[in-house]
């Protein structure tokens, strides 16, 4: 209908009324601007985690603030209101959301290797889980790695960093050298910031020197 | 003279540096999905490296899946626009600073390693909210406004 009528029209009177339609335009948004923006409902929903323990998520506007810590909790956000709760069953969540979580990356594996002592050698039963992270890069599409070296509880802070960081580097070699290129290797030395077993000051616990894989 | 080229260097250097680490890859691309950054806009495809200010577009047969450097995962569905507002990690300390704008559509997340460092530190923005992410999984979704 609109298009027939600017057919009947000659060029300038189309182009004036173009111009005058991006003045109304550009008008109508000056007017708007120091307004608030015109918003629409917004939804958020807490998944059940897989490790069993949910943090939640905190959902603040303005003032207002609601923590949704339970599987399934949600909370709607009105264009002009508070986060409000709102009662979703397991099929409405996946009716919204399931092309959404159908383009979820495949969870980090992670795996744990351990070195002999003294030694830039795996032990055997890491030779073994060598493998495992190997089929797993083959199962993934675009595989990238983190690898993180850990150490023990003994000595320095700066070693302990040196030491672990040497560790991944060792192990970023393993892997080159089974054919992983290594711009797909990130590493990294976590020193003794996170202990597998809790020990005191200066205790070696074997358990601790390890190298960590994940492979995503 | 000098010293005037030798600033211009600098920030380029520095500039590069800053721009030189991705923060995430793509795993999954499916339909119309493009990044917008300040190179130009490409189409995303799987194993592609994403960077902060990099603003993630569907069409309504896209969908996208991110994986981030601390194991933080991002997926978005259809119809929709997410923006790496900010995103920082230190794989040592695990310390890090992860802001991300849904500007409309959906999005799911698997919180990483810097949430269980500091919780909080993942924070999704909507137009109207701010989800502070303290671990878990979870689901956004933003309608665009009616207008009247």
């Amino acid at each position: 209908m609109k298009r027939r009528v600017l057919k009947m029209r000659s060029v300038s009177a189309v182009q004036n009324s173009l111009g005058g339609l991006l003045v109304a335009v550009l008008l109508g948004a000056c007017a708007q601007a120091p307004s608030r923006p015109a918003l629409g409902d917004e939804l958020v929903v807490v998944l059940p985690g897989t490790g069993g323990k949910v943090g939640g998520v905190v959902v603040r506007r303005n003032d207002a603030e609601r923590l949704l810590d339970a599987p399934f909790a949600a909370s709607r956000i009105a264009a002009e209101g508070k986060p409000e709760p709102v009662i979703l069953t397991p099929e409405q969540v996946h009716d919204i959301f399931s092309a959404t979580v159908a383009a979820l990356p495949g969870r980090p594996a992670t795996f744990m290797l351990y070195f002999l002592e003294g030694k830039d050698e795996l032990t055997a039963a890491s030779n073994t889980e060598l493998a495992n992270v190997l089929a797993e890069i083959k199962r993934r599409p675009e595989p990238d790695l983190l690898v993180t070296g850990h150490a023990d509880n003994v000595g320095s802070d700066a070693f302990n960093d040196k030491l672990s960081l040497a560790r991944a580097e060792r192990m970023r070699e393993l892997l080159t050298g089974r054919g992983i290129a290594a711009e797909r290797i990130q590493v990294a030395g976590r020193g003794r910031r996170e202990l597998l077993v809790s020990t005191g000051r200066g205790v070696a616990e074997e358990r601790n020197r390890r190298v960590e894989i994940s492979v995503r | 003279m000098w010293r005037k080229w030798t600033l211009a260097f600098c920030a380029c250097t520095f500039a590069m540096s800053a721009m030189a680490d991705e923060v995430g890859h793509v795993k999954v691309a499916k339909g119309a999905a493009t990044v917008q950054r300040s190179t130009g806009k490409i189409a995303l495809v799987p194993g592609m490296k994403i960077f902060t200010a990099d603003v993630i577009t569907t069409g309504a047969d896209g969908a996208v899946g991110i994986t981030f450097v601390d194991n933080s995962l991002i997926s978005t569905g259809p119809n929709s626009v997410f923006v790496v507002d900010q995103y920082t990690f230190d794989s040592t300390t695990h310390v890090g600073q992860f802001d991300g704008t849904l500007k409309k559509g959906t999005l799911a997340a698997i919180s990483g390693k810097m949430v269980k460092q500091v919780p909080e530190s993942m924070r999704i923005h909507t137009p109207s909210s701010i989800m502070g992410v303290r671990g878990t999984e979870f689901l956004v979704k933003v309608d665009e406004a009616s207008r009247p």
